[in-house]
């Protein structure tokens, strides 16, 4: 659809790779204004702004973009890449004189907002993160900074990456990312990227969550005279490793959807250490 | 050891670039494992703010903003607890102690800040009436501010007046019963991050995997790197059998075809990741 309009009018306005590097540095800085009126309204019309420029000429024609673009948004942030695309992309056409309504701009913005989040929180905030962080916490624990440091490289990279091609992807391929995602890609994405992480999660549960019950269950001597004591901790173990973290883990999820806040839980597993080990019954 | 004026002023930008970071969520520097090393590098005790970093980044693993909903606040709990433990020679288990309360008031701050950006927004609307692109840009990138300094005006404060004796006589009022209690706690107080990535990503006819993970976790020594790559292979082979995903236009066998080559090159991007 660009391309033809470029092919009609040799004067046609056209966004340069510049005015998109732009925009993907603003883009890392969409959540600046975060506010709890219109989350990231202010943030993509930040975004937007050197495509409005390039595009429109006339005082009215930028106020009437400016102000489209200062309306509710939220997605994850660095998956906002393929809607500013999209965005300039059906701006640049219109520009070009093409009958698009900035009611219709919009509401692409709305529909593309919920997949795109739905997707992509479970990308960076269940996968990625949590996998890059505990691998660098796990490297940090042992005092070498190298830790640190792969976590906010290998994060960082990643999330580069989805905004810059996001943007690019939106931005080339325009409305027909609407066609792509009328099919099951975004799905398998994010059932893949769920399962991943769940698998993971599962192992951080054993792994990572520290319960040990010392109370003695039974003293028995053993063959070479020394007295053999088994704790309950000890018979959990044999029965199945981690499995106190995990009842504890599954006990929270429930606690949370009835949504209990995560630091009134986080104090009460205080408490419960507190009491525990003042009772013994917690080491 | 009082902290010396280059260490305050250090610490100052470093709650800045925390603080902004929290609510940007994008370059992470107000992740414990971020914040709390660039403290521990500035007080000239990298080791103590790396393992701080790293334990406090594991309790806070599942601390995410979704929509709305607003997390404990990492960034001041990381710089607090940092400057604390090292400037009075703490464990990390008074680390955690310290930090954990101190994520809550920075909670509290973080949803403060973030209401009062509506004024921002507000004055965009108005520069938006008069096509003053530059005071739009600056109210967003102003509105930065104030996250910066609600992290970074307690931390000032906080190095300006902490010193070895007051953090040890302050921490000397708890009880010994009640750090040995925070210690053990602490083990076991990231499940409520854990639950919170569940209960996110957890449909239910997915759970399944979770518990495999869980159970092979429990009887080998395989580290994370080994976990993330058989995590990545079973999603791969479940999208590529699951039945759901074939599409429906074509005959049986052609979309078992083209099914084949399809996800592959998908789930490729996401092993990168």
């Amino acid at each position: 659809m660009i391309k033809e309009n470029n092919n009609e009018k040799q004067i046609s306005k056209k966004l340069t790779k510049g005015d998109r590097v732009n925009m993907f540095i603003r883009s890392n800085l969409q959540q600046a204004s975060y506010n709890y009126e219109r989350i990231h309204a202010l943030g993509f019309c930040f975004d937007m702004i050197p495509a409005i420029k390039r595009l429109y000429t006339t005082k009215e024609e930028r106020r009437a973009a400016l102000k489209r673009h200062l309306v509710f948004f939220n997605v994850t942030p660095a998956l906002t890449g393929p809607i500013l695309g999209i965005t300039a992309a059906m701006e640049e056409t219109k520009a070009n004189g093409a009958a698009i309504e900035g009611s219709s701009i919009n509401s692409l913005k709305v529909g593309l907002m919920g997949p795109l989040a739905g997707v992509g929180d479970p990308i960076m905030w269940g996968t990625l993160r949590p996998i890059t962080a505990a691998l660098g916490a796990s490297i940090a624990l042992t005092g070498n900074v190298m830790g640190a440091i792969l976590f906010f490289v290998s994060f960082n990279a990643v999330r580069l990456a989805l905004l810059w091609f996001g943007l690019e992807y939106g931005y080339e391929k325009g409305l027909d990312v609407v066609k792509d995602l009328a099919g099951n890609a975004l799905q398998k994405l994010t059932e893949g990227a769920s399962i991943l992480g769940l698998f993971v999660m599962g192992a951080l549960v054993s792994k990572w969550t520290t319960i040990n019950v010392p109370l003695i269950v039974s003293k028995t001597p053993g063959p070479n005279g020394k007295v053999v004591i088994t704790t309950v901790q000890n018979i959990l173990d044999q029965l199945l490793p981690g499995i106190l973290a995990l009842g504890l883990t599954l006990l929270m999820c429930k606690l949370l959807k009835k949504k209990i806040s995560p630091i009134v839980l986080i104090f009460m597993l205080f408490a419960v250490g507190i009491i525990g080990s003042m009772l013994g019954i917690l080491k | 050891m009082a902290l010396s004026v280059i260490q305050i002023i250090l610490i100052f930008i470093i709650s800045c670039i925390s603080g902004m970071g929290s609510v940007l969520d994008s370059f992470q520097t107000h992740r414990p494992l971020i914040a709390c090393t660039l403290i521990g590098l500035v007080l000239g005790d990298l080791k103590t703010g790396v393992i701080l970093g790293g334990t406090l980044e594991l309790i806070a693993l599942g601390w995410m903003n979704i929509g709305a909903a607003q997390s404990p606040d990492s960034a001041l709990a990381s710089i607090i607890s940092t400057i604390l433990v090292i400037v009075g020679h703490q464990s990390i288990a008074a680390g955690i102690a310290i930090a954990l309360p101190v994520a809550a008031a920075g909670q509290v701050l973080t949803v403060f800040a973030r209401t009062i950006t509506v004024a921002f927004q507000h004055a965009a609307d108005k520069y938006a009436e008069d096509v003053n692109f530059r005071a739009i840009d600056i109210c967003h990138v102003a509105a930065l501010a104030i996250q910066a300094l609600r992290v970074a005006i307690p931390a000032l404060l906080i190095s300006i007046f902490v010193n070895p004796a007051g953090v040890i006589a302050l921490l000397a009022l708890i009880p010994t019963s009640v750090t040995t209690g925070l210690t053990v706690a602490s083990g076991f107080i990231v499940v409520v991050g854990y639950a919170m990535v569940l209960n996110m990503m957890g449909v239910k006819y997915l759970m399944p995997f979770f518990y495999v993970g869980f159970v092979i976790a429990g009887f080998t020594t395989f580290n994370l790197v080994a976990f993330g790559i058989i995590g990545a292979v079973i999603a791969i082979v479940y999208i590529q059998l699951n039945p759901k995903f074939y599409t429906s236009k074509f005959g049986r066998e052609s979309n078992a075809m083209a099914t084949s080559s399809g996800p592959n090159t998908e789930l490729d991007d996401e092993l990168d990741d």
